[in-house]
């Protein structure tokens, strides 16, 4: 064992590959689906109903189906339309299509517990439309929501790996590749749930700066 | 859609329900008893406990299949059935997330009711048994049901190993007919089901028991 081991470490390029392609995968959908989720909580909370519950169906929608076959149904059914993507493209846009419906879900929970106060003492000291929101609500919404955020970034990471079945080189495809080759399967997914859960530990060990930052905004 | 693509998606919904359900079975109690171990600061059990969960909560669930399907089996020196290997991995996975929403309602139950059973002269088991467990799960219950629907949800995963699930049988139809929208579509329909029957049973044990109790 300590020698497939030392056969499987021989091929960190290919862990790396995957490691690093599985980080900026995920980097950039989770970027990205929050700024979408950003917008997507103005319709979610919008005064008119008709706006809300259209917005609020699509996001539950999303919400519903497994994330694989969101995949499915963009690298297989778009071309059905004339819409051909290759692997990658089809993978980061499932990625951020259905993380945008969490996180925006997550932002909207965090908006409705917001104390209505602090919106109407806001006003009270001159804040209106936009600065009220950049200065009084968002940065109460983003602390609130911090652990919540990092749980969904955490879950983003884990279904990064369906996106091996449509032939993504990511972490698992690399790791399976290996493991394909060489026939050290133990070794090489052991490897793999290494680098997963170093990832994944980063993500916590940041939500925890947030959540330490929460705390002294909250009692300083 | 004939009936022979209809019959497979049924198959598929089927062994995806079966398999799922009985990885909820396995995972729940064994999720149960990880959790006493890290509560109940089990000597050595319960740092384990805490790397076996910090550990599976971060691995993805086809990596998870591939390890226990194609890992195990040559080191263990034993055949591994896929079904089988996939309720494994199934159950794992959940536990981990069980344990943790165990964990979280029995260290949130009231200090001042295990006083009162101590007083009473119980014992830690019969305590365990009629105070904390039957107040405990319907603590847990949202989170339960919460990971149940994403259970449900990740479990496409086990098509890695050669398990024709929902989505497996959906690929295959679509592959075969050259038509994908149409099963695609229908597998949708029947996971949005099953995510909204299993709420809707949540609903229903959550109303017996306020009217039972008064309260959740």
């Amino acid at each position: 064992m300590i020698r497939n081991f030392g056969l499987v470490l021989g091929h960190w390029d290919k862990f790396l590959t995957g490691f690093l392609n599985t980080s900026w995968l995920c980097l950039v959908s989770a970027v990205v689906s929050f700024i979408l989720a950003a917008f997507l909580t103005v319709p979610l909370m919008a005064e008119k109903r008709m706006v809300r519950s259209v917005t609020r169906g699509i996001v539950d929608g999303i919400r519903c189906i497994p994330f694989l076959l969101l995949a499915y149904l963009i690298y297989y059914c778009l071309p059905v339309v004339g819409l051909r993507l290759d692997n990658w493209t089809a993978g980061l846009l499932t990625l951020i299509l259905y993380n945008s419906a969490y996180f925006a879900e997550i932002l909207r929970g965090a908006w409705s517990h917001l104390p209505h106060e602090q919106e109407e003492s806001g006003r009270a000291f001159g804040y209106a439309g936009m600065h009220l929101f950049l200065r009084i609500i968002a940065p109460q919404i983003l602390l609130a929501a911090g652990p919540v955020l990092g749980n969904q970034v955490i879950i983003l990471i884990k279904d990064s790996a369906f996106l091996m079945i449509i032939t993504v080189p990511e972490l698992t495809y690399m790791a399976n590749h290996v493991q394909s080759t060489y026939f050290v399967p133990f070794e090489t997914f052991i490897m793999a749930v290494v680098l997963y859960w170093t990832l994944c530990t980063l993500v916590e060990l940041v939500v925890k700066r947030v959540e330490g930052l929460a705390e002294v905004r909250r009692y300083a | 859609m004939n009936w022979e693509v209809v019959r497979a998606l049924a198959e598929g919904a089927v062994r995806t329900i079966w398999l799922s359900g009985l990885g909820i079975a396995i995972g729940v109690p064994l999720g149960l008893f990880l959790a006493l171990c890290r509560v109940w600061r089990v000597p050595l059990a319960a740092p384990l406990v805490a790397a076996y969960v910090s550990v599976l909560r971060a691995t993805p669930l086809v990596t998870l299949a591939l390890l226990i399907f194609f890992g195990f089996p040559p080191v263990l020196h034993i055949d591994l059935d896929p079904r089988v290997a996939a309720v494994i991995t199934l159950a794992l996975n959940t536990s981990a997330f069980h344990s943790e929403i165990w964990r979280a309602s029995l260290i949130d139950f009231p200090a001042d009711q295990l006083e009162a059973a101590r007083a009473a002269g119980m014992t830690r088991s019969l305590i365990f048994r009629r105070i904390v467990l039957p107040q405990a799960w319907r603590a847990s219950l949202p989170g339960m049901v919460n990971e149940m629907t994403f259970l449900i949800k990740t479990s496409p995963a086990i098509a890695v190993i050669g398990v024709v699930d929902l989505t497996r049988a959906a690929h295959r139809i679509a592959a075969y007919t050259y038509e994908p929208l149409p099963p695609f579509i229908s597998a949708t329909v029947i996971y949005v089901m099953v995510v909204i029957f299993l709420v809707l049973g949540q609903r229903k044990i959550e109303r017996h028991i306020i009217k039972k109790y008064g309260i959740l």
